[in-house]
């Protein structure tokens, strides 16, 4: 039964688009799902390898402009040199926009070494604020506040079958769906992984990990460029989904929710940031026709509260240990590291 | 000489605001993300009492001061006191959900729109040889600076501040020798929040109140901590004062849009170079 | 490669003038000595001495302010922790020395990363070899489990460990890091006479493998059986060296220890 719950969820996600009518709530999903991807590369920074990073919305921002403008181009001068670049198709800014977000990783790896405790979360916000300010000012490359518009939607060429270009929610809703299933896959192939072991030793007790032969700093950057670079996959996704993109992607409120989704879900686990996603994607669609967005700030923050209080470690790990308590001294095979398996895994 | 007025009058707001993270820092290695939310709601609460009930300004400050401290205090008792010994992730979202249930309250009830907040100064700038400052400019230098001496004298001239600074040294052993350590946090928490209620009711007027006058506020304290290092308070006034001097020099000569820009610029370039910050002693962070 | 005893070996870990300050406070002030092949050395000394100091900077978890430490020719000296490990020099902790929230296999798993070689891309497009690996990494850990008595708690969390079982899979660790000297951090401190004396069988059965081994430790009559040759720490150098035997004769050792009053030793 366990194995056929991923699998059934699976056909239920695969069928929506047929039967569902409501554009408004099929937005709400393709969405939610960009959202889900990025929450998902934030847990593998924050949850799985232990850094607070909470300038994450840096990377997706950064991936959105990246790509946008690759497909736009644009002509700016840069220390008296004319810049010009010509527009390229559209799905090829998805990876430059992983390359760019990758490399802002890097670097933010690179400092996460050097700068520890509450000093790197203050960095990383102010990295994030800088990268907003940057947007908002440099009005040449990226349009400042009025924003980058039409933005071109993905084209995918299928060798023989001519070129499909992505312009209905539906189809935008298949893609979203299997690059999140991708980026599920990528992360619990990891953190199954030699890889991935060491970054969650690096988390729990760096020391000792650095005993063992554990070259933390390498595999904190490791960590920080992949979890950029998916962040900055999921931008370009939103940025071609949205067609347009302003500074206001780089907001703190953005990292807030994709942090309350990984914390509230549970960080560390697989399942926690879609659990998460799904639920601070969704409440305010629910709660939209009740409350002012005002009201469901308050909502949420205090929802947030309340859930760390009552279940510090998430809901996937808290919902764990009550199957387990309930269904008795059963040993789950893939042991700790693979908790939170709630979706389809890959033959672990 | 406008320029060093202005670094002067900013010097000293931030530095009270970082001086509230510094105290909280040292108390419970708290990093409190609330800290702005507080700062806003000093200066609205001298809105209050000043637009709305139409009362004295200078008693505004002091209502809003007390009620800063009142306010700290509450979410130290509901918030930090249960979740004493949880991860610093833990704590940090919980105070991150006061955050946002504080500003989107600032939201509903006051609306978006910037509130002004009339004091009784004149208009009439005071001139002093070649430098011209409102009086308004005056009134909230010397009170930043009041405010920032009564705390050092708090800290380390009365008894509570003894109690205070071996509570933050070693808890255990100040409670063995019977300090009431719940108590002290909460009195520090209480402090660290009147003086960002203090700095909001100060700049309010100088600046407008808006409910998202908080953010900016609180991640530029953050800015000058790190400069001046977490633990120190001295150091966070000198770290006040740089960001401020190389705003204001940013603001002249880069264009002004990117002026909050320098200080968190300067915050990165420094943390590479000095992981702990700028004046910090050894200090174990983290 | 039978191991030998005492002078007849190579060096494998020389220490040459090594001295630590913390601030004002000599930590070590000229610490020499050398560890041959295939020994077993017991480093003693009373509370305070340095041996923890030494330790850490034999591994890199400290920078010497003067003197050299080798390693099989190597100098130390700015060396990160990583890189010693990787040299063969491993060591285990005293406290904090598991990885608590994670199963006894996985703690044996994440020991074995150095003997592990894998590529990102072998792991995103879970690659056959990849596989393969895994398999391996996973028969090595069983073994080592096997060998420290703890295969029977292969799935139950480590920090659940009863205090004995944890310092065992500490050693588990050290050696899944595939060591060819090993520096043990006092390895049964707090432990009873049965749980010791597991701890003395797995420190031969190590040595018997070719491992060099030092120890810290302040439980004598351990260190006294189960080393070759006893070095004595105090006040930041090195006071006695020679047999144990020898040592528990030696007036300045006596002096050492009952001079600070300490009756344990």
């Amino acid at each position: 039964m366990k194995r056929a719950l991923p699998a059934i969820w699976l056909v239920v996600l695969l069928t929506i688009p047929l039967w569902l009518q409501d554009q408004y709530i099929l937005h709400v999903l393709i969405t939610t799902g960009i959202f889900i991807i990025a929450a998902m590369s934030l847990n593998l920074l924050l949850g799985y390898t232990g850094q607070l990073s909470l300038g994450h919305v840096a990377f997706f921002g950064i991936g959105a402009y990246a790509s946008a403008l690759t497909t736009l181009g644009f002509d700016i001068e840069l220390f008296g040199f004319r810049v010009v670049h010509q527009p390229w198709p559209a799905i090829a800014g998805l990876f430059v926009g992983m390359l760019v977000a990758g490399l802002s990783g890097y670097v933010i790896g690179r400092l996460s070494f050097k700068v520890r405790g509450a000093y790197f979360v203050i960095v990383t916000i102010s990295f994030a604020e800088v990268t907003r300010l940057v947007a908002l000012n440099w009005v040449e490359l990226t349009q400042g506040p009025l924003a980058l518009t039409n933005i071109p939607p993905y084209t995918l060429g299928f060798p023989g079958l001519g070129n499909y270009t992505l312009w209905n929610k539906a189809a935008y809703y298949y893609l979203v769906l299997a690059l999140g299933l991708v980026a599920y896959v990528v992360i619990s192939r990891l953190v199954g992984s030699r890889i991935g072991r060491a970054m969650i030793a690096l988390k729990e007790n760096e020391t000792l990990a650095t005993s063992v032969g554990i070259d933390v700093t390498r595999y904190l950057v490791l960590a920080a460029v992949l979890s950029a670079a998916m962040a900055g996959g999921a931008g370009s996704l939103y940025a071609h989904y949205l067609k347009i993109i302003d500074p206001d992607i780089f907001l703190f409120i953005y990292t807030v929710t994709m942090v309350i989704m990984v914390i509230t879900g549970g960080k560390g686990t697989l399942a926690g940031p879609i659990v998460g996603g799904v639920i601070f994607g969704f409440l305010p669609v629910i709660l939209r026709p009740f409350a002012a967005p005002a009201v469901q700030w308050i909502l949420y923050g205090a929802l947030m509260i309340v859930i760390v209080f009552m279940l510090p470690q998430g809901i996937i790990p808290a919902l764990q240990h009550a199957i387990a308590n309930w269904s008795g001294p059963t040993r789950d095979r893939s042991g700790a590291l693979l908790a939170g398996s709630a979706k389809p895994g890959e033959g672990q | 000489m406008e320029f060093a007025a202005t670094v002067l009058i900013l010097t000293c707001t931030y530095a009270l605001l970082a001086a509230g993270i510094v105290i909280l820092y040292k108390a419970g290695r708290v990093v409190n993300f609330a800290h702005g939310e507080l700062y806003a709601f000093g200066a609205y609460t001298v809105y209050l009492v000043v637009a709305a009930l139409g009362i004295n300004f200078f008693l505004g400050l002091v209502v809003a001061i007390i009620a800063g401290a009142l306010l700290g205090a509450v979410i130290e008792l509901v918030l930090l006191r249960p979740m004493r010994g949880a991860d610093i992730d833990t704590v940090m979202l919980v105070m991150i959900g006061a955050w946002i249930v504080m500003q989107n309250t600032e939201l509903l009830i006051w609306g978006g729109v910037a509130k002004a907040i009339v004091t009784p100064f004149s208009d009439a700038p005071l001139v002093i040889g070649p430098v011209s400052i409102s009086w308004l400019r005056v009134f909230v230098l010397a009170a930043a600076l009041l405010l920032i001496v009564t705390t050092y004298v708090l800290i380390h001239r009365t008894k509570l501040g003894k109690a205070m600074r071996a509570t933050f040294q070693d808890a255990d052993t100040a409670a063995l020798m019977g300090v009431n350590i719940k108590g002290i946090f909460t009195a520090t928490f209480a402090i660290g929040s009147a003086l960002a209620a203090a700095a909001g009711a100060l700049l309010g007027p100088v600046f407008l109140v808006t409910p998202t006058m908080g953010d900016l506020a609180s991640l530029k304290a953050f800015a000058i901590v790190i400069l001046g290092g977490l633990g120190n308070i001295t150091g966070a006034t000198l770290g006040g004062f740089i960001l401020a001097f190389v705003e204001e020099i940013g603001a002249g000569y880069i264009s002004s849009g990117y002026r909050d820009a320098m200080g968190f610029l300067i915050i990165i370039i420094v943390l590479l170079f000095k992981p702990t910050g700028l004046f910090a002693r050894a200090e174990r962070v983290g | 490669m039978t191991p030998t005893l005492g002078a007849a070996g190579e060096v494998v870990l020389s220490v040459a003038h090594v001295a630590v300050r913390f601030g004002g406070l000599v930590a070590l002030s000229d610490l020499n000595f050398k560890v041959f092949d295939g020994e077993i050395v017991g480093l003693i000394g009373p509370n305070g001495a340095g041996k923890t100091t030494a330790f850490n900077v034999f591994t890199g978890f400290l920078q010497p302010a003067a003197g050299e430490v080798r390693y099989r020719n190597t100098l130390l000296n700015g060396l990160k922790p990583h890189d010693i490990a990787a040299l063969g020099l491993v060591r285990t902790f005293q406290r904090t020395s598991i990885f608590a929230c994670n199963t006894v296999f996985e703690n044996v798993l994440i020991g074995l990363h150095r003997r592990g070689r894998s590529r990102l891309w072998d792991t995103l497009l879970a690659l056959p070899r990849e596989k393969v690996a895994e398999a391996e990494l996973a028969n090595a850990a069983r073994e080592i489990l096997r060998v420290v008595g703890l295969e029977g708690r292969a799935q139950d969390t480590a920090g659940t460990l009863p205090y004995g079982e944890q310092r065992l899979l500490g050693m588990a660790l050290a050696l899944a890091a595939k060591p060819s000297m090993l520096l043990l951090d006092e390895p049964v401190s707090g432990m009873n006479a049965s749980e010791s004396a597991k701890v003395m069988r797995l420190v031969q059965t190590t040595r018997a493998s070719g491992v060099t081994i030092l120890l810290v430790e302040h439980d004598m009559p351990m260190v006294m059986q189960v080393s070759d040759r006893i070095v004595v720490l105090n006040y930041g150098r090195i006071i006695a060296e020679g047999s144990p035997a020898v040592i528990q004769k030696d007036p300045d050792v006596i002096r050492a220890y009952l001079g600070e009053g300490k009756k344990r030793a």
